[in-house]
């Protein structure tokens, strides 16, 4: 029984030709036929660490090869299309440091708006679909051309979603109200004059009017249509756009909310923030927050603060 | 755009009353197989217009389904239909019309273009 499993371990590594597995698997083989003469130490080693040694390292090769993100090389684009940036990793690096509670949370529908490349969608899709493979994905965006790109993204890594070209979500609104259990915006967020605001083209993608905020107020009453009572809610913002004013609008509508990720780049404080309705006690899998919003702005505000000022 | 897409869409013109379900003009259907999942259709079949679904699956070219949805009791056969209409036909080339106000609105390559001109919003 041993045997056959060391012979199953060399099939399994000299199809994955992982060189430091090759290692492994000749020693085994070694081990196994007797004849090729491995190190005096190794002889020594029992049969049973050398399995454990082999499985241990083919379970490694194997859980790193399933892409738990979408794969950049494989992304479309176009030059209307907005490419994903550090908005968009950040975002996603949201989603997969909460995959666990995703995962727990079991949600039914799971939705996109402004999907550009496709990059965020096929990224939630992928880090769920093991667990949960029978989950609905929708994706919308104003621009047909990135439905389109999205659409491709999606197929290149073999993965759908229902894709729709529509101003927020303004077609879907009556029939969808209440039944989105996770929603992922990466709004445009930049600040910039008011005329710029959903212009045609690419630049729809950042232009946010004042403060940067145009798209994202109309965006969250939408969402509040549109979550279910469990619903969550992720939102890319910039301290630029005053996500403190965010949350406080969020929470007059019921919604508990944390940060999720902050990153600074040399363009751009980004705030990933996290939304739900928070009437219940908190559970296994439900939110906790250890420290209330305002405290954590605070604090993140004034590293922020001291960083501009070094 | 396959038909639990479309079961979901309105249209959303000023002073339009009628909203939904928009005919389904098809051009090109491809057929594309998707995993069968009972518990998912059980889930879905509450949420589902039925006539919406029936007269959009028509519309592709595809007739089993019943006129009614069936009660409680779905058995395997009418799930397989179900599953079928609901997740297996792929309007590729077509258009989605708003019963009430004639409007058309465009699906290419899989993707129906829901945007509205200025004066209809």
């Amino acid at each position: 029984m041993e045997d056959l499993i060391i012979l199953y371990n060399l099939l399994l590594h000299t199809l994955l030709f992982h060189s430091a597995v090759a290692v492994a698997v000749a020693v085994s083989v070694a081990s196994l036929f007797g004849e090729i003469y491995p190190p005096r130490s190794f002889r020594r080693l029992p049969k049973t660490l050398f399995l454990t040694l082999t499985l241990n390292l083919q379970w490694t090769v194997m859980s790193e090869m399933t892409s738990r993100t979408a794969d950049i090389l494989r992304v479309s684009s176009h030059r209307e299309v907005y490419e994903p940036c550090d908005d968009s990793f950040a975002l996603v690096d949201a989603l997969l440091a909460d995959q666990t509670n995703l995962i727990n949370h079991d949600p039914k529908v799971c939705m996109e708006i402004g999907c550009g490349s496709g990059y965020v969608i096929t990224s939630l899709i992928l880090l769920l679909k093991e667990k949960l493979p029978n989950v609905h994905y929708i994706a919308t965006d104003t621009n047909q051309i990135a439905a389109r790109v999205t659409n491709e993204t999606l197929q290149a890594h073999g993965v759908s979603a229902e894709v729709v070209c529509t101003d927020i979500a303004s077609c879907l609104e009556k029939r969808l109200a209440g039944l989105v259990d996770v929603m992922v915006v990466n709004p445009p967020y930049v600040p910039t004059p008011e005329y710029e605001v959903g212009m045609e083209g690419i630049a729809s993608a950042w232009a946010g009017g004042e403060n940067g905020r145009s798209v994202i107020d109309r965006v969250l009453p939408v969402v509040d249509r549109l979550l279910s009572e469990k619903g969550w809610f992720y939102l890319v913002t910039l301290t630029s756009n005053y996500p403190s004013e965010i949350c406080l609008g969020m929470r007059k509508r019921g919604y508990a909310s944390r940060i999720v990720v902050q990153r600074s780049t040399e363009e751009e404080n980004l705030i990933i923030l996290k939304f739900w309705r928070d009437k219940d006690e908190e559970g296994v899998d439900k939110e906790t927050s250890s420290e209330s919003f305002v405290k954590q702005f605070s604090r993140s505000l004034s590293s922020f603060m001291e960083k501009q000022w070094r | 755009m396959r038909l639990i897409m479309h079961n979901m869409l309105t249209c959303n013109i000023k002073g339009v009353i009628n909203k939904s379900p928009l005919r389904i003009e098809a051009e090109k259907v491809i057929k594309k197989e998707v995993d069968f999942n009972p518990d998912f259709l059980r889930h879905m079949l509450a949420k589902i217009e039925w006539k919406a679904l029936v007269d959009g699956a028509r519309s592709m070219g595809y007739t089993e389904l019943p006129v009614h949805a069936p009660g409680i009791e779905s058995d395997e056969p009418f799930l397989r239909k179900f599953h079928h209409a609901l997740l297996e036909l792929n309007l590729e080339e077509g258009s989605l019309v708003c019963q009430e106000s004639g409007r058309k609105f465009p699906v290419n390559k899989g993707v129906p273009n829901m945007l509205l001109h200025e004066k209809e919003v």
